[in-house]
């Protein structure tokens, strides 16, 4: 048995059963993190000696304790923007070089009372602004499917391990489509739960009222395991929300005859690739040949979504990125007086994207502009809101194409951050809203993976996941390239 | 005496920072305490670590609200953080969490009066926040300009605290006092602060401006002196004094003021310009995303209303009613533990007045020499009240229970035990008395005559003479009476 | 355009970040770009519309004030750069280098 077929739940139950030692699962995952890595360079740091520490751990454990672990022996990815004691963490900027945090993000100590082995750290673009990744400080990362392409970003890394076979599931986090991007860039399942679903304590902030953490995996299936697991409320975290957590699994293939999919004309048409719309309608129509009902909608403040984000998200990115100081942690310039610390500490460390969102943010934040950019947009996020508020009157679900195009070539757009920023168009609104969206793959064009989106309302992951189960159950995907790679 | 701006109105405002007595500081479950070694009370949250999240302490808001209540506020059911953004090295995050334009405590007020307990005026409280301490900054060298750096201490950053803003209804150092006064009086009562000034609890800025008479605009268009860290009453007092004439004295030269930031030397009593207007704030506010909008029930505001203590305007009228002077009820509700003390003493011995006296001379008097306040106070105010009742039985004479009283004070005796082991208790019983007296009369026909022809002042030697017999014991009423008794009666033949 | 170099200054003094005159330029355009595009946002009505400040509308939960242990000074300064007597070191501190100032 090659256990890198193995999903999830196959594997954590052979593993708990007895029937596969932890030990093996990290073994033959660290093999594979040593084949794909040249070509993909999806981790920033392996953590071979830890997953083999808490690989012997529980191999050694009474069958009482493992039984208890639902991840017992999953092989698991984290991107580099979320924290865990004593490894170091640098949200993929020099600023953090070095650092390593004294304390745990929540999911990940929620992973490993569940069982899970977390492999490494993943590269992202830094402190998650960008949707290629090429915006890490370290290196880039190299799309699974076809090594000339980008693997979508920010939650680069972990979708493209995940794609690689280099991770069997991986935690990512999304601000305005950063799970859900690279996850249909690199043919896996990415999920953005509800703004509250999972605690935030740990992430390193982006802009803190979009952010969410959720699960990238092969798999509808591994992606609902994995919320069961990083979902509920923390009380270190105001912001999460206690409401029950569905046995999400559980009710993965419970049918959902008659679900209305509401499809919204803004998100098809103009800007986006024929070739990607074309394999996103063909899939709805999968969905409608076996019973779904597609009902045309509109969400008529769309058009304004991207600039409402990108005047949102870097003021609250400009407030968040104040405490890279040089005094507590992380790198700091000579100096020799205060100001000249701040400042050249915060310009050696921040990379170019992340300097031009500060300087944007702070400007829509300052005196004087505060209304008209600021404040406006967050009016505009309210019409935002309320557009699905309506919509999900008449839909149990909207879908839309994840991302306007296929992945692109590496280094076609890092120099046009404006051009960079309209590929988020499909994404952000979800995140606006704080609405849950999964994104599944829905068909293969030129080789290359699309996602569709499917987006619901707060508290439906339950069903999101359903309705992606159906997708996927209609899709034909191609063998992973870790496959291809291995025939 | 207060500084004058001859044609002009003196226009201050304060803004009071007290940092709230709570177990944990405001966002984290470090301890809120004070005097710690350096940088031994922090976690991620308080360090501003990449990722943490700050959740709220309810312990915080009660004690907020509370004050907001006591001064008369109105609490938002609906109040919100937000972040004030500036670079310091004591703000660990960049930001401080605050609260800009829903505060919660607004439209307040608080009456003041002078040192002689008469009413002033009444300040209205604009509005009342709760946010986050900073840390502390301890320079290496004399002066900040001349250290060559600083070393951060993050023990206080994320303690609590609540910006109390007053209107601009103040206009002279004195009432400012006054103000500051009856501000640490009512939260003193509330218990929510240790209002050590000196140790920073609280802390004081003062806005200062003069108003032309006639002045037709909005205060807002005046130029505006903020004077920032007052550390006590008097440097608030004399600060502000010094700056109502330093601008009036400007202004005579037809100099302007400007808008600015000063400091203010203790020795020198001096205020200094830190930052003028060009270097002015854009602090950025944004509503804080990581703490939703703080909801409170009406029925817990109204919950919080009622529990509240007696206050000291309402403690003031009760022991102006109970008889006691302005200016001594003045000093028994400046501090809640005499006023406590007092109640307790006073239900014990049934009069307000004689324990108001006692206090106030002698038990103040002892308590000050040994540094110590009523809530310690060595006689318990039952044995106040019980000393004062063996004065109205003529047990003790006021001059014997002043020493009893510093017995009791020294050994923590009650009344009882003290006057045992003295054995000072005094002699009223006529029938010995008389003799004593009879003894003093026939011992003295010379001095008994002078005092029949008339000279009063004789009858004095004799009291000192019945009380020498009497080791001081003898009730002086009762000698004096029967004195002048016996010696208006005839001269009887000795030995009939 | 509206956004110029001066004001590339401003909000990089306000923002702590040294930027370099060639960073400057390029900063302009990139940053007017897009405050030119969010200019669309001008064609909507929003007079009476509340603005969504937060995530999800939901209430705060509030903390017990109980004490959780602290960490030791040492653990507290183990990623400083600069540390002297338990305590975290900054160079010495300019007037105008105080809380917020903001202009060049």
């Amino acid at each position: 048995m090659n256990l890198l077929e193995l999903g999830a739940a196959a594997l954590a139950a052979a593993v708990r059963e007895g029937e596969v030692s932890a030990r093996q699962a990290v073994e033959a995952y660290i093999q594979q993190v040593q084949a794909s890595e040249p070509t993909v360079g999806a981790y920033l740091r392996l953590d071979e000696a830890g997953a083999r520490e808490q690989a012997e751990r529980i191999d050694q454990a009474s069958w009482e304790e493992r039984r208890r672990w639902p991840l017992a022996g999953v092989p698991v990815a984290v991107k580099d923007n979320i924290v865990m004691e004593g490894m170091e963490t640098t949200a993929g900027s020099k600023i953090l070089s070095g650092w390593v945090p004294p304390y745990s993000a929540t999911v990940v100590e929620r992973l490993v009372a569940a069982g899970a082995i977390i492999l490494g750290k993943t590269n992202l673009d830094e402190f998650a602004m960008g949707s290629s990744t090429e915006f890490s400080a370290y290196h880039p990362t190299y799309n699974p499917w076809d090594p000339g392409r980008v693997p979508g970003g920010s939650s680069g890394g972990s979708a493209a391990a995940v794609a690689a076979g280099s991770a069997l599931v991986a935690l990512g986090s999304d601000t305005g489509g950063s799970i859900r991007q690279p996850a249909a860039y690199c043919g896996v399942v990415g999920l953005k739960p509800t703004y509250g679903r999972v605690s935030r304590y740990g992430l390193i902030a982006f802009a803190s009222s979009l952010d969410q953490i959720g699960p990238l995996a092969r798999t509808v299936e591994d992606a609902a395991l994995l919320l069961e697991v990083l979902a509920g409320v923390d009380a270190k975290d105001a912001t999460s929300v206690d409401e029950p957590v569905p046995p999400y699994r559980q009710h993965l293939d419970q049918p959902l005859p008659g679900l209305r999919i509401g499809v919204p004309a803004e998100y098809f048409g103009e800007g986006i690739d024929p070739v990607v719309q074309r394999t996103v309608e063909a899939a709805l129509q999968r969905l409608a040949a076996g019973g779904a009902q597609l009902v045309p909608i509109s969400l008529p403040h769309t058009p304004y979504a991207i600039a409402t984000y990108y005047l949102i998200a870097p003021a609250e990115a400009s407030s968040n990125l104040a405490r890279y100081d040089g005094i507590r942690f992380g790198l700091r310039q000579p100096a020799s007086d205060l100001t000249q610390l701040y400042e050249s500490t915060r310009a050696a460390g921040f990379g170019v994207e992340v300097k031009r969102r500060i300087l944007l943010g702070t400007h829509v934040l300052s005196a004087g502009y505060y209304d008209a950019y600021y404040l406006r947009a967050e009016k505009v996020r309210t019409l935002i809101r309320q557009d699905f508020e309506q919509a999900f009157a008449h839909v149990d679900v909207v879908a839309t194409p994840t991302t306007p195009d296929l992945p692109f070539p590496l280094g076609s757009r890092s120099d046009d951050p404006l051009r960079m920023y309209l590929s988020d168009v499909c994404t952000v609104t979800s995140n606006l809203a704080g609405l849950p969206a999964i994104s599944v793959p829905c068909g293969w064009a030129e080789g290359l993976p699309v996602g569709l989106q499917l987006i619901g309302p707060a508290f439906s992951e339950d069903l999101l996941l359903r309705a992606a189960r159906m997708v996927e159950a209609v899709t034909e995907r191609p063998r992973w390239p870790w496959q291809r790679e291995e025939a | 005496m207060a500084a004058k701006a001859v044609g002009y109105d003196v226009i201050i405002g304060l803004e009071v920072h007290v940092e709230l007595k709570t177990r944990t500081k405001l966002f984290c479950g470090c301890e809120n305490r004070f005097g710690a070694p350096p940088n031994s009370l922090t976690c991620p949250v308080c360090l501003g670590l990449p990722g943490v999240l700050p959740v709220l302490n309810q312990e915080a808001v009660a004690k907020a609200a509370r004050a907001g209540l006591a001064l008369g506020c109105t609490v938002r059911e609906i109040s919100k953080f937000d972040r004030k953004q500036y670079f310091y090295p004591d703000l660990p995050k960049g930001y401080q969490i605050s609260q800009y334009d829903q505060p919660l405590c607004e439209h307040g007020q608080l009456a003041i009066y002078d040192g002689r307990g008469n009413y002033v005026k009444t300040v209205r409280i604009r509005r009342i926040h709760l946010e986050e301490d900073a840390g502390k900054l301890n320079h290496l060298g004399q002066r900040l300009s001349d250290a060559a750096g600083s070393l951060v201490d993050l023990n206080r950053a994320g303690v609590p605290l609540i910006e109390i803003v007053s209107e601009p209804d103040l206009s002279s150092g004195e009432e400012a006092r006054w103000y500051l006064n009856a501000l640490r009086t009512v939260l003193s009562y509330l218990d929510i602060s240790d209002l050590r000034m000196e140790e920073g609890s609280m802390r004081c800025d003062a806005n200062v401006s003069l108003r032309p008479h006639g002045w037709a605009g909005s205060l807002g268009d005046l130029p505006r002196v903020e004077i920032k860290n007052l550390n006590s009453l008097r440097n608030v007092e004399r600060a502000i004094d010094y700056e109502v004439e330093r601008q009036a004295t400007r202004l005579a030269q037809g100099l302007k003021i400007e808008l600015e930031t000063r400091g203010f030397d203790d020795v020198s009593g001096r205020t200094y310009s830190q930052r003028s207007k060009e270097e002015a704030h854009d602090y950025r506010y944004f509503p804080e995303p990581d703490l939703p909008p703080l909801r409170l029930e009406a029925a817990q505001i109204a919950a919080w209303a009622k529990a509240l203590p007696p206050l000291p305007d309402r403690v003031r009228e009760e022991l102006k009613a109970a008889g006691l002077e302005a200016k001594d009820a003045e000093i028994l509700v400046q501090d809640p533990s005499a006023v406590a003390y007092f109640r307790a003493a006073w239900e014990a011995y049934g009069k307000a007045v004689p324990v108001a006296n006692w206090m106030l001379s002698d038990l103040a008097r002892l308590l000050n020499a040994a540094k110590r306040g009523y809530g310690d106070a060595p006689v318990p105010p039952a044995e106040l009240a019980a000393l004062l009742t063996q004065i109205d039985r003529g047990v003790l004479s006021g001059r014997m229970a002043k020493e009893v009283l510093e017995a009791m004070f020294e050994r923590g005796e009650s009344a009882e035990a003290a006057i045992r082991r003295l054995g000072v208790s005094q002699i009223s019983d006529e029938g010995r008395i008389r003799q004593e007296v009879e003894a003093v009369i026939g011992e003295h026909a010379k001095v008994v005559e002078d005092f029949r022809a008339g000279k009063e002042k004789a009858l004095a030697f004799l009291v000192g003479q019945v009380m020498k017999r009497t080791r001081g014991q003898a009730n002086p009423e009762v000698v004096n009476r029967l004195l002048r008794e016996l010696l208006s009666e005839p001269v009887r033949p000795s030995g009939s | 355009m509206g956004f110029t170099v001066r004001d590339v200054r401003h909000v990089a003094r306000l923002a702590r970040l040294a930027v370099s005159e060639k960073e400057a330029e390029r900063l302009v355009s990139d940053l007017n770009a897009v405050l030119t595009y969010a200019e669309q946002l001008n064609a909507l009505t929003t007079d009476s519309v509340l603005p969504t400040f937060h995530g999800l509308g939901r209430a705060m939960p509030l903390r017990e004030d109980a004490v959780h242990p602290s960490f030791s000074p040492e653990r507290a300064l183990s990623q400083a750069p600069q540390v002297k007597d338990a305590m975290f070191v900054v160079p010495r501190i300019l007037e105008g280098d105080g809380e917020g100032g903001a202009e060049e």
